[in-house]
């Protein structure tokens, strides 16, 4: 029984990589992106995760089922993630002309807490 | 198709007639590779479970970074990068170590798989002590999130949602790391007894796995707390 | 005439206290989780006692209005925690899945024993925060009242539900790495009983899931004893958040709670219909669409919490769409029944109940995901029926369908039938009169969690409670017949139900081993019409 077994070129290849990114990482945070530095950041993050996840932990070589369980975990995740956000991201928006937000009552972010006075909470 | 299931049924007879058996193979499986594929099976679903366990704090982290982006830009500002960027360093190089030590093992090399798990040890226990450091620092700005809390300016709650965040995601990312440590000084004696074979070297496979899975979530967690906004857009 | 020697079986084959707390064998482990589960089924019974006779007078007369939050909040933690996510899983699938594949074990024995201790240590931990005072933020925790204001134990109930998690989680990495790589040859998975595409299924959601609520409890704990702050309002914290983190998983617990008696369901209605299940694929793949889709709709417990209106539509949707696949399911197991030549044993009996009971839970579950109809019932007692007609009529009786019909492979023994249906009768009598006002109640405007109500109330609580006592009756019976058939009942034979499958081919109660040699399959699932056997 053998997994497959790297050279050990392709462990100092992947090192490289990781720690070249990690200084884009570092550098790019110093560059105003505005609303970009955020996804360039975890875009940056996701291919460093990537490539532990194929070459370290040897996901490239492993079974289909394998490469199914890892995609499944961070499906699942992106799912928590999005179907939360289809709540909070959408929690300011005017339901009815004149109306506080949806459910009933205005959220009070840093951005809103100047021009939406406070209501009291309606309905729920 | 009945000729492959025959043929395996005649080759279970065999194996039920108890000749050859590896002593490490488990009772209730047929063969070495079974049990191999069944136990990083197992590792991976592990690691499923805590992908979507760190998940609920990333899923906390992301709202309230969209809800209070100049909290976020303060908070993360108190942060040493330095320390951070070194820690990432550490952490990527002991995952390069803990992949030459299945390597070794892979290969049968006995002492050189001790020596890689003992560097990978090393390296974990640099970055939990630069964490101490960042911890201790953080106990003496006041900035632990409680009733001895203190922020400058009107950011002061939701910063201190922020720390809580920060404390609790570092904090369980430690836990990891210290519980890695634990496995990785198993694994480091019994590869010192010599216990791991090319045949057999499921234990060091899975623990690397573990360890490599802890070096992801910290690839994570860096971006996410240290470099919020360095460039000063929202602050 | 010589006696012969008596078989060699998994309980007889070594006797002291530590082969069974130090067993691996699945068996032996599947036994274990019975006996705590059971344990804690009458525990939430004494809390659901408690209740329904406080509510059978208008005036909070029995008990204070705090001891009567912790009397509610104790019978949904025991219920839901320690009954209804093991029950059929760790009970039934510990026992009859590697049977069913062909195995010796499941994958991974050790972690199986080590998730029943954690599972024990975890209820022990409940437990104890019950006894020293409870707790009364109901089974769901909400915060800002669990985390700042409530002085109940919750950070122990908490660290006790934390515990029993990873019991669950490491079931269900066993079930999936057994399935996966651990049939027999020739069982490819379209031969694969139902009861393994449920307990695989089941364990999907196990998986994906559990960590999610491990980590919201955790949050929650550090919260109050830390005073972390990621759920407080005062400093900028949004208590919804934790509505949406704990419904995450608390939402596809359901489908934990419901999938296993769902595949046993299965299994009872082919054996007894002595017919395959009509649309074997379909149900199959109803099974993992449901764990899928009860992941992605969670927020309908959070349509009036305070969440976007947005958010709650799309939510709602999803949450049409995943009563989908269970009525295909449904569908499917009465068109099983259809021109089937029906055996009306006991384990038939409970699995009709199932159909029946389960079918009005699901419809009621389609009034409350209509937005405008749940802002009207939501906290009511409508919810209440709906949910404990799924959790009860349809988990309950789909887990005593799935215990009588494995009883005799499990025991060796037959239980008396005509009791069983006489429970089964009771039960489902009981269960009616005590869930059924509830309906009524709760569209009247009752709400849940209240001690006292307006008097107008009270004729539907008192049949509510009388309803209850009923349904006690009927579940001590079982009990008592079950346990008196270990002692008292005739020896079952490898296959009382003349049923397909491989737990049958072997001997009953089976080997420690279960197999004398590796069973091969060469035929589909549910071959009855190749079976001729003239049943009495």
């Amino acid at each position: 029984m053998a997994g497959h077994i790297s050279p050990k070129s392709t462990y100092y290849a992947i090192f490289g990589a990781l720690m070249v990114l990690t200084a884009v990482t570092v550098g790019v945070a110093f560059v105003n992106l505005g609303s970009f530095n955020f996804p360039v950041a975890i875009g940056i993050a996701i291919t460093k995760a990537t490539l532990v996840i194929l070459f370290f932990m040897h996901a490239k070589y492993s079974s289909t089922l394998t490469k199914m369980f890892v995609g499944t975990a961070f499906f699942f995740l992106f799912i928590l993630l999005t179907l939360s956000l289809t709540d909070y991201l959408s929690r300011g928006l005017k339901t009815y002309p004149g109306g506080a937000g949806g459910a009933g009552y205005g959220v009070r972010t840093e951005s809103s807490m100047e021009t939406r006075p406070a209501t009291g909470g309606e309905g729920h | 198709m009945s000729d492959a299931i025959a043929a395996h049924a005649g080759a279970h007879a065999a194996h039920t007639a108890h000749a050859v058996h590896h002593p490490d193979l488990q009772h209730h499986f047929d063969s070495l590779e079974q049990q191999h594929e069944a136990a990083t099976l197992g590792m991976w679903l592990f690691l499923i479970t805590e992908v979507l366990f760190f998940g609920g704090l990333f899923l906390a982290y992301t709202l309230y970074r969209i809800w209070y982006p100049v909290a976020w830009a303060e908070a993360s500002r108190e942060l040493d990068i330095v320390l951070g960027a070194f820690n990432t360093a550490v952490l990527i190089g002991s995952s390069l170590t803990m992949a030459f030590a299945v390597r070794a093992a892979q290969t049968g090399k006995q002492r050189a798989t001790v020596v890689w798990i003992l560097l990978t040890m090393a390296l974990g226990l640099v970055f939990l002590i630069v964490k101490y450091f960042e911890y201790k620092e953080k106990f003496e700005h006041h900035h632990v999130p409680g009733p001895n809390f203190a922020f400058e300016g009107p950011q002061a709650g939701p910063a201190q949602i922020y720390f809580s965040l920060y404390f609790l995601m570092t904090g369980l990312h430690a836990t990891h790391m210290i519980i890695g440590f634990v496995i990785m000084a198993v694994i480091a004696w019994m590869a010192h007894k010599k216990r791991f074979t090319p045949e057999w070297y499921t234990p060091v496979e899975i623990s690397g796995l573990y360890w490599h899975f802890v070096d992801i979530v910290w690839i994570f967690l860096f971006p996410l707390l240290y470099l919020v906004d360095r460039a000063g857009h929202f602050a | 005439m010589t006696v012969p020697a008596p078989r060699e079986t998994y309980l007889n084959h070594e006797h002291t206290v530590a082969s069974w707390l130090l067993t691996k064998d699945h068996k032996r482990i599947g036994i274990m989780y019975l006996v705590v589960v059971t344990m804690a089924f009458f525990l939430g019974g004494l809390f659901a006692s408690m209740i329904r006779l406080e509510l059978a007078t208008p005036a909070g007369d029995l008990v204070s209005a705090d001891t009567y939050n912790k009397m509610f909040t104790m019978h949904g933690v025991a219920m839901v925690f320690f009954v209804l996510i093991p029950a059929v899983p760790a009970i039934l699938g510990n026992f009859v899945l590697p049977l069913m594949l062909g195995a010796k074990d499941v994958a991974f024995p050790k972690l199986n024993l080590l998730s029943w201790y954690v599972f024990v240590i975890g209820f022990l931990f409940t437990i104890y925060a019950m006894v020293t005072g409870g707790v009364d933020t109901g089974w769901t925790f909400y915060t800002p009242y669990s985390s700042r204001a409530s002085n109940t134990n919750v950070m122990m109930t908490g660290l006790g539900v934390f515990i029993t998690g990873f019991s669950s989680i490491l079931t269900g990495l066993n079930f999936m790495v057994t399935i996966h790589r651990m049939r027999a040859p020739g069982l490819t998975w379209f031969r694969l009983p139902l009861f393994v595409w449920s307990l695989y299924s089941t364990a999907l959601v196990m998986v994906l899931g559990t960590p999610v609520i491990a980590i919201t409890v955790l949050a929650l704990a550090i919260e109050r004893f830390l005073h972390f702050g990621i759920f407080d309002p005062v400093i900028g914290g949004d208590p919804v958040l934790f509505q949406h983190m704990f419904w995450f998983y608390s939402h596809p617990a359901v489908y934990i709670m419901i999938l296993p008696p769902m595949g046993a369901i299965s299994e009872v209605i082919a054996t007894f219909s002595r017919k395959s299940i009509f649309g074997y694929s379909f149900v199959a793949f109803s099974s993992l669409a449901i764990a899928v889709f009860g992941f992605l709709v969670w927020a309908h417990h959070l349509f009036v919490a305070g969440i976007s209106v947005y958010s709650a539509l799309v939510f709602s949707f999803l949450t049409y769409a995943v009563a989908i696949p269970s009525a295909v399911k449904t569908f499917n197991w009465a068109a099983t029944m259809y021109r089937g030549a029906i055996w009306l044993k006991a384990p038939m009996i409970w699995a009709i109940a199932f159909l029946g009971l389960f079918l009005v839970g699901g419809l009621t579950g389609l009034f409350t995901a209509a937005l405008g109809v749940d802002v009207h019932i939501h906290d009511t007692y409508f919810v209440v029926a709906h949910f404990h007609f799924i959790m009860v009529g349809g988990a309950i009786m789909g887990y005593f369908a799935g215990l009588h019909y494995w009883w005799p492979k499990i025991t060796g023994k037959m239980y008396s039938d005509i009791w069983a249906k006489v429970a089964a009768v009771i039960v489902f009598v009981g269960f009616n009169l005590t869930f059924g006002p509830q309906f009524l109640l709760g569209y009247l405007g009752m709400p849940r969690r209240y001690h006292v109500y307006p008097p107008e109330f009270q004729v539907l609580n008192v049949l509510s409670s009388a309803g209850a006592s009923i349904l006690a009756v009927g579940y001590i019976l079982v009990a008592i017949y079950l346990v008196a058939s270990i002692f008292y009942g005739e020896e079952a034979g490898d296959n009382p139900w003349h049923a397909t499958g491989l737990e049958w081919t072997t001997q009953s109660p089976p080997l420690p081993h279960n197999f004398e040699v590796q069973p091969v399959v060469t035929e589909e699932a549910y071959e009855y019409s190749k079976r001729e056997i003239k049943v009495v």
